[in-house]
């Protein structure tokens, strides 16, 4: 039964995977790429990793995936489709992706995985826990570096957004450059 | 896989006394999704007849009527002539995306309905991660009317498009952290564990003041994430003709039509759950009869949605910017003061239970 499931989610994502990036319209790549994602989400439900599934749905699906579809509807229009590429170029990244293939195969292959039996599913309390702990094993440090880079990218964001506003509102113009 | 299925384990372990293991779990799976398609299409149907009925009353009309008895059966009716109709489409239309987004709509908010706790037993998937999961379901129903908007090639299908994915975007952040909120008193994200908490007092009892801040802030985004009054913008027919769905004909735009009101029964099914105890009676007065539990959490669900359909026909529609001021300058910081305010007292042990 899982190994049925497995094998769908797999060819779900791998024939997908192709159609976005062989598709000639913007949006419908997107759209397979969307596919893509949720069925990486589907193979971290099938391990019973299920936070990780979530965060999956939560951060590509619905966050990564809708920016890009935002970006597209700005600046696309329906009737638009990609351009043809040159052949040369067309040979110069398929070479490059076989290369990008042939590493991670002989490392998939070279690599003896451990097979665990009876895997439990891991609760919210036992992540909060250890992203909390400062323990040998624990991811407080990670944790705060993510939050500080965060909030940079917040007070980042913020003061793009105010920016014009703060250049038309001063009037001596050297003071809101200085200001910027 | 570790999904409990725990509708009712008569049914469960009659089909697996008459077939073999796989067959079995197959079709009772299949008896599931057949179940819940059922509640999701008679529940959207009724929800629109109620929400006609409701808007009727407020401006002192009678409402449909006339098909069958006080107009139960209106809106079967109009199903079966929205079945009948002609499915019309534009030509320069990007038809694979165009019909493409009601499912993403549909499938989503079939998929969140799978999650909540009718009774104790009465539950087709109770994850671990409950309300997280929830959470991110309801960011990916967005793509759909994104996707609806831009396929058709109509400047005003897009426009609505555009603006449902910056209110969905925006007050999806409120609805994350209110439920967060209560998260921090529940000790849980899984919806059976949170309603087995409330045994001692709904949460919004339990936590009194934050609670209720917590409640009035989910009820103000989720209104604005279904889409609806004061906050539909999406298809502010005077501006926009129907918004998104203006090229949709038939039974595709029913089905943008029934997951708007089963987003409402969902919204509406969340607040029940976390703040109002779900299928426990008040005081445990009917703890001695399990099935009466789906008959509170109906009555709980159906007064909150007509709390929602009391804002729509009340309240005038909101400007844009005067939407995203009201989420980024007073929602989110309120938000943000209250869960510091709702930590505090569940580490000073503040909450009133009994």
């Amino acid at each position: 039964m899982e190994k049925i499931i497995f094998y769908i989610l797999a060819i779900i994502i791998i024939v997908f995977a192709i159609a976005s990036v062989t598709s000639r319209k913007m949006l419908r790549s997107v759209i397979y790429l969307l596919f893509v994602l949720c069925g990486i989400a589907g193979i971290y439900f099938l391990i019973d990793y299920n936070f990780l599934a979530a965060i999956q749905l939560t951060v590509y699906a619905g966050g990564i995936i809708v920016l890009i579809i935002f970006s597209v509807l700005l600046v696309h229009h329906i009737e638009m489709e990609l351009e043809d590429i040159k052949t040369s170029k067309k040979i110069l990244v398929g070479l490059a992706s076989l290369l990008g293939l042939g590493v991670f195969l002989t490392t998939i292959y070279a690599y003896n995985f451990p097979v665990i039996e009876n895997s439990n599913s891991i609760d919210m309390d036992t992540i909060g826990l250890g992203l909390l702990s400062y323990e040998a094993g624990g991811f407080i440090l990670p944790f705060e570096v993510i939050s500080v880079l965060l909030l940079a990218a917040m007070i980042g964001a913020i003061v793009i957004a105010k920016g014009t506003k703060i250049a038309t509102s001063d009037k001596p113009k050297g003071k809101s450059l200085e200001k910027n | 896989m570790n999904i409990s299925l725990s509708i009712t384990k008569n049914i469960h372990n009659w089909l697996f006394s008459i077939m073999p293991e796989g067959v079995a779990s197959i079709t009772e799976m299949v008896l599931i999704a057949v179940v819940y398609l059922a509640i999701f299409a008679v529940a959207g149907l009724y929800l629109v007849l109620l929400e006609r009925r409701v808007a009727a009353w407020f401006q002192l009309r009678i409402g449909p009527n006339r098909v069958g008895y006080q107009g139960l059966l209106q809106t079967m009716a109009d199903a079966l002539k929205l079945v009948s109709k002609e499915l019309t489409g534009t030509i320069k239309a990007d038809k694979f995306l165009y019909n493409l987004a009601p499912y993403f709509v549909i499938v989503t908010s079939l998929m969140a309905l799978a999650l909540f706790p009718f009774t104790q037993e009465f539950q087709a998937f109770d994850i671990n991660i409950g309300i997280f999961f929830l959470i991110a379901i309801s960011s990916i129903g967005v793509i759909g009317i994104l996707l609806g908007g831009w396929a058709s090639n109509n400047k005003f299908a897009m426009i609505g498009a555009m603006r449902s994915g910056v209110q969905t975007i925006s007050y999806e952040l409120s609805v994350g952290l209110s439920l967060i909120t209560m998260v921090l008193i529940s000790g849980s994200l899984q919806l059976s564990e949170i309603v087995e908490v409330q045994k001692n007092g709904w949460l919004i009892v339990q936590g009194h003041v934050p609670a209720v801040i917590a409640f009035m802030i989910y009820m103000i985004a989720g209104t604005a994430e279904t889409n609806r009054a004061p906050f539909d913008l999406v298809e502010a027919e005077s501006e926009l003709g129907a918004g998104f769905h203006t090229e949709y004909s038939g039974m595709k735009f029913a089905y943008f039509f029934l997951a708007e009101f089963i987003n409402m029964f969902i919204i509406a099914a969340i607040a029940t759950t976390i703040f109002f105890g779900g299928w426990l009676s008040p005081f445990g007065i009917t703890e001695s009869i399990p099935i009466l539990g789906l008959f509170w959490f109906l009555g709980k669900t159906l007064v909150l949605i007509f709390l929602m359909m009391w804002f729509r026909w009340t309240f005038p529609r909101l400007r844009v910017d005067q939407l995203l001021t009201l989420e980024w300058k007073y929602l989110l910081p309120l938000n943000l003061l209250n869960i510091v305010l709702m930590a505090l007292i569940v580490w000073l042990n503040l909450t009133i239970q009994f």
